[in-house]
């Protein structure tokens, strides 16, 4: 049974906007072992931005506490502190916003290695620089040291944003839509290299996207995560979840998810919902929230009470009164 | 048989960039057919945003069209005054065919509503700039007409209309500019990039009102994206567009299933969708080409398993390689079987 190499315990994230609070994340528990491939989806405001920001450390808990290696990063000793710091790394998605146009490649990896005195001396770091660079496949490595960002397609700067984020040897990386900006040809090449980061050094990646299908891609080994306006609702096997989800917000994800294939929409069974407006975090519905929508909705129980994420069938976990019915 | 609403033949686009000439629109040829939907699909760098703003004439100053035509014929018969060559138009002609004839749908709908308009203005605004609205009764029956238009695209016509922009989510700014689109009951519809940064239920939500108006107005549609998922939802016939030159063109089906150009069977197969199998996917190598510096020869060649002596100095035509597919490749015959093996992992 491997370790939990970060543990979230009833996570929740608060935001004041103007005088209103904003429930960005609601009470989530997650696990995550060593070297596991996992994906959060949802739709734009579902939170999982936010949750992926808390577990890189980018963000404190408003309550609830986030476990690194078993200790409380809030309580960590400035050592452990910044371990935890370097062992979790982030991706980002606008590979155009997050290089620094004025430093070379070179500039860009070298500075954290000496930073932190992973190397010493111009030709350790070039070595190191060259090392990484191959191992996110930018070779000849040479060719790109004295290159500026403006002279990368987008998919190179993201690699070089993996690299970037390799130079601290981390233990997980949070990558927040790093695939989205990129051309769709490209994509797949550049998550097959964060399955060969997990592969071959053991580095864990948490993908969050809204793309359903190419989360099912990415974790076909690993869990995939529901998220619905700041709620888990849905964790599973990726596999499972989506060809057996259970969550009603999953399966109407899934049947309305449009296919790269003209005959695949005709036969799918379309779930309609009760509404068709997303509500909006500065009301969330009581109990369930999703239940204003919920086709399957039952009533009292899904108004009143909030479902808890419980074992349902095929090794997932569900929160929702119809998969696993209320016990009062 | 009627003749296309839209026939563009030989249309090459350039933009005047400080390293030199960007080559964004190749010779470009292709028809839309009436009431059909035709989809041009491209990654960046591929020309087809250029394509559809060169046709509402909306390129920036730096760009010129360098040649070619864009016939648009008005109705069915190509009765005599029905054809109108869209690259030259001017003034009122332009203003005419814009909107009235021509209506489009642009990329990023966030940006494109004025923020301190409400919708409603919108509406009256682009009415009156087309030669509509002199009196009161105009003003009702254009109230009405407008609140139909946002009921079509499944908007609460009442919580819309008096709204502004940045109270609306990107997906009903969306609906707001397809109902904009359709004021003026255009034949021919462009869309850039309609569902791009959309979620997944917005999106759903978008392409069934497309589907539902298409049905019911009977326009024409291309548009541009590089959406595959998009094309195959809702494209009759679909082009893909690399370089700035169409190197393939069939019916939605037979692209999919069956596609004959290297570059097009690389991209289906890049795409991962939730039935198809992790083993058989694997991106296309390498990058864009440079417009600016474009490779000899067949301008794919450097990401091509296919490519030999003559990919480098010969750059292919379209071909016509069966009924209404045509492809424009030196191996189109081997791509298929050769790409099959190759794409195994």
């Amino acid at each position: 049974m491997s370790e939990s190499l970060i543990t979230l315990e009833h996570v929740s994230r608060t935001f004041q906007v103007k005088g209103q609070t904003i429930k960005a994340v609601d009470d989530i528990n997650l696990s995550i072992p060593v070297g596991e491939l996992l994906c959060l989806v949802g739709e734009s405001g579902c939170g999982k931005t936010t949750t992926g920001r808390m577990i890189a450390g980018l963000l404190p808990t408003s309550s609830g506490r986030i476990l690194y290696r078993g200790q409380d990063i809030a309580t960590l000793s400035r050592v452990d502190h910044k371990i935890y710091r370097l062992g979790v790394q982030m991706v980002h998605q606008d590979p155009y916003a997050s290089l620094n146009p004025i430093q070379t490649i070179y500039d860009t990896l070298a500075a954290p290695l000496q930073h932190h005195g992973f190397t010493r001396g111009e030709a350790e770091t070039k070595r190191r620089v060259c090392e990484l660079l191959e191992i996110v496949d930018l070779t000849p490595a040479d060719d790109y040291l004295d290159k500026y960002p403006h002279q990368l397609s987008g998919g190179q700067r993201q690699r070089v944003s993996v690299a970037r984020a390799l130079t601290v040897h981390p233990a997980f990386i949070v990558a927040d839509e790093a695939v989205s900006m990129v051309d769709v040809s490209i994509r797949i090449s550049l998550l097959k290299m964060f399955t060969r980061l997990r592969d071959e050094m053991g580095v864990g990646v948490l993908l969050i996207t809204h793309d359903l299908a190419l989360a099912k891609y990415f974790a076909s080994e690993g869990r995939i995560g529901v998220m619905y306006l700041g709620r888990l609702v849905e964790m599973g096997p990726s596999g499972e979840v989506v060809s057996h989800p259970q969550h009603p917000y999953t399966q109407v994800l899934l049947s309305a998810i449009p296919e790269a294939d003209p005959d695949a929409t005709l036969h799918k069974q379309r779930i309609e919902l009760r509404s068709a407006d997303m509500p909006s975090l500065l009301q969330l519905p009581s109990g369930c929230a999703f239940h204003p929508r919920c086709p399957f909705f039952l009533g009292e129980v899904c108004e009143k009470i909030v479902p808890p994420l419980e074992r349902a069938e095929w090794g997932s976990d569900v929160a929702c009164h119809l998969v696993n019915p209320y016990e009062s | 048989m009627p003749e296309p609403i839209l026939s563009v033949r030989n249309y090459s686009i350039a933009y005047q960039a400080r390293r030199g000439q960007v080559q964004a629109v190749r010779d470009i040829s292709f028809d839309v057919e009436r009431g059909e939907a035709l989809a041009l699909i491209g990654e960046s760098g591929s020309g087809k945003t250029t394509i559809a703003l060169g046709l509402m004439h909306l390129l920036p100053s730096t760009a010129r069209i360098v040649g070619g035509s864009a016939i648009y014929r008005r109705s069915p018969n190509g009765s005599a005054g029905g054809e109108t060559e869209v690259l030259s138009l001017k003034g009122s002609n332009l203003r005419q065919f814009r909107w009235h004839e021509c209506a489009m749908v642009f990329q990023s709908a966030q940006n494109a509503l004025n923020p301190v308009l409400r919708i409603s203005e919108h509406f009256v605004d682009t009415a009156k700039a087309h030669g509509y609205l002199s009196g009161a009764r105009e003003s009702k029956a254009l109230r009405e007409r407008c609140l139909q238009l946002l009921s079509l695209v499944r908007l609460d016509p009442q919580r819309v209309w008096g709204s502004f922009p940045h109270e609306l989510s990107g997906g009903m700014r969306q609906r707001v500019l397809i109902a904009l689109a359709l004021l003026l009951e255009p034949q021919l519809l462009i869309l850039d990039e309609p569902t791009t940064a959309l979620d997944i239920l917005t999106q759903r939500n978008i392409m069934d009102v497309l589907k539902e108006l298409r049905q019911k107005f009977g326009f024409s549609m291309l548009f541009i994206s590089h959406d595959l998922a998009l094309a195959a939802e809702l494209a009759d016939r679909v082009a893909t567009v690399y370089a700035g030159q169409i190197i393939e063109i069939g019916d939605v089906r037979t692209i999919f299933r069956n596609p004959g150009h290297p570059y097009t069977i690389g991209l289906i197969k890049a795409v991962p969708t939730l039935t198809s199998d992790k083993s058989t996917l694997v991106s296309v190598p390498g990058s864009p080409p440079d417009l600016i510096q474009l490779p000899t020869g067949c301008k794919f060649h450097p990401r091509c398993p296919l490519a030999d002596e003559r990919s480098r100095e010969q750059e292919p035509a379209l071909v016509e390689i069966a009924s209404g597919h045509q492809v424009a490749c030196w191996h189109w015959p081997e791509a298929r079987e050769a790409l099959k093996t190759y794409r195994k992992e």
